[in-house]
């Protein structure tokens, strides 16, 4: 029985930028999710064709109220006619929530990078969000990398002031005038720096990776590190990463972590594409 | 009547046959993967596998270079959907590593550097059903692909093709693996969707 399919009301859409759409809709008996999670979404033509794709989920669930960010792809099947097309009021199916990895746990009280690229902010949105309808405390720093001004998305929520949510806007091609950075993808020198290793890890963390190897180097022998730990109490100590994005994005962005000295486990990764 | 998705045409019509259910065919070569690119230098780069009474055999790359070589050209299937047509990869064929082995056990474990795991009955190693790779496309593996050596079991969803792998462990029992435990399905055959738990 290969997923549960719903039915979902497309109850508004709002742009974010010339480009992306805010989908709102309306899942009856939606379970709710994680924030980082993501939805499938199933279209049926008039001959019976079918096509599904993957869309991040942009905030917590309200009811059966889900949020969906959408950045058309040129030519593409699927986010074109979700973007533009679907008519406010008309039927899609979605099947989920999904992704039981990329997700942040409102409880968890430790502080988080996020970082993200382009559309990549979508999920990533989602946990400011729930940490917000949380009230949580945990100290958040967002690095969203985005390529002009006219393509941030939620401009005006991440402009707004929060004192435990610090959010950083790099642009890669286009600043907007008097931005002291220059524009570019992202450097070593955004990062703010990791938090020091533990002198003696508490037990059942993973064992730190040698001082002698190289950054990113993956010691050839002695145990696997316990990657990606689950959520456990030690994660609880060090600075959770999020990296979501284009993949040339992720993998740049994943080896600057690695380099300035954030332990690979607490780095959790998801691509756009 | 359809109800759903009014004014939606959708162009994939061609390969049926070819495409499992639920999938779509892609040009390009996403990526996924759950945390950053581990990088491994081939000159360290060891393969084993370890049986069930903790029996290794370990191959170093030049002697993974040295076994017989195939070049596979499958069809390839992620959980995420996409599906990439003809694929061509250089590697060993999988029964060469487990040709002198004994083992009694039926399931295993791949366990890669960077530390992720996915578990595999044996069986869908064996027979030529499986390879080590180490080329696509005619290049060296890259970094982000599972380079410099990584499982294809092209017959399941491709997290099943353990990227960066090092370790084949047997277990008498099988046990799940990084995916399996968040949520994905402990087998994983695209041509029976099984993606999720519940599926």
């Amino acid at each position: 029985m290969p997923g549960s399919w719903r039915s979902a009301r497309l109850v508004a859409r709002r742009p974010e930028n010339a480009t992306a759409r805010t989908l709102l809709l309306e899942a009856p008996s939606w379970p709710g999710h994680l924030p980082g999670q993501h939805v499938d979404v199933r279209l049926t033509a008039e001959d019976g064709y079918q096509a599904v794709r993957s869309y991040s989920l942009a905030a917590p669930a309200d009811g059966g109220r889900i949020e969906l960010g959408i950045e058309p792809a040129l030519g593409g099947e699927v986010s074109p006619y979700l973007a533009d097309t679907l008519p406010v009021g008309a039927d899609v199916e979605v099947t989920g929530p999904l992704g039981g990895w990329f997700v942040w746990h409102p409880e968890r009280r430790g502080p988080v990078l996020l970082m993200a690229g382009g559309a990549g902010i979508v999920p990533v949105i989602a946990m400011v969000r729930a940490r917000r309808e949380a009230g949580s405390t945990a100290p958040f720093h967002l690095l969203y990398s985005v390529r002009d001004p006219d393509r941030v998305w939620y401009q005006d929520e991440l402009a707004a002031p929060d004192a435990s949510l610090r959010v950083d806007t790099l642009y890669s091609r286009n600043a907007p005038p008097h931005t002291p950075r220059l524009p570019g993808r992202v450097r070593a020198s955004d990062l703010p720096p990791p938090p020091p290793p533990p002198t003696s890890p508490p037990s059942g963390t993973a064992p730190a990776a040698p001082s002698d190897a190289a950054p990113g180097t993956v010691p050839s022998s002695g145990p696997p590190s316990s990657f990606p730990s689950r959520e456990g109490k030690e994660a609880d100590l060090g600075t959770q990463c999020y990296v979501c994005g284009p993949t040339g994005f992720v993998e740049h962005v994943g080896n600057l972590l690695v380099t300035a000295g954030y332990p690979p486990e607490l780095i959790r990764t998801e691509r756009f594409g | 009547m359809n109800t759903f998705s009014p004014g939606f045409q959708g162009r994939t019509h061609r390969f049926e046959g070819r495409l499992p259910p639920g999938q779509y065919p892609t040009e390009d070569f996403p990526v996924l993967s759950a945390g950053p690119t581990p990088n491994v230098p081939t000159d360290s780069w060891t393969f084993s596998v370890v049986t069930e009474d903790g029996t290794a055999r370990d191959w170093n790359w030049e002697q993974m270079k040295a076994l017989p070589q195939e070049e596979p050209e499958v069809d390839i299937h992620c959980v995420t959907r996409w599906s990439k047509f003809g694929t061509r990869w250089q590697g060993v064929p999988f029964d060469a590593f487990l040709d002198d082995v004994e083992t009694a056990a039926d399931f295993v474990m791949a366990e890669s550097y960077g530390g992720y795991t996915t578990n595999l009955p044996l069986e869908d190693l064996q027979d030529g059903k499986a390879w080590l790779v180490h080329t696509y496309d005619g290049y060296p593996l890259s970094p982000e692909h599972g380079g410099p050596a990584r499982l294809l079991v092209p017959h399941l969803y491709f997290w099943k093709s353990a990227k960066w792998v090092r370790r084949i462990r047997m277990m008498p029992d099988d046990d799940p693996g990084f995916w399996e435990s968040v949520g994905y399905h402990n087998y994983g055959d695209p041509w029976r969707e099984q993606r999720g738990w519940s599926d």
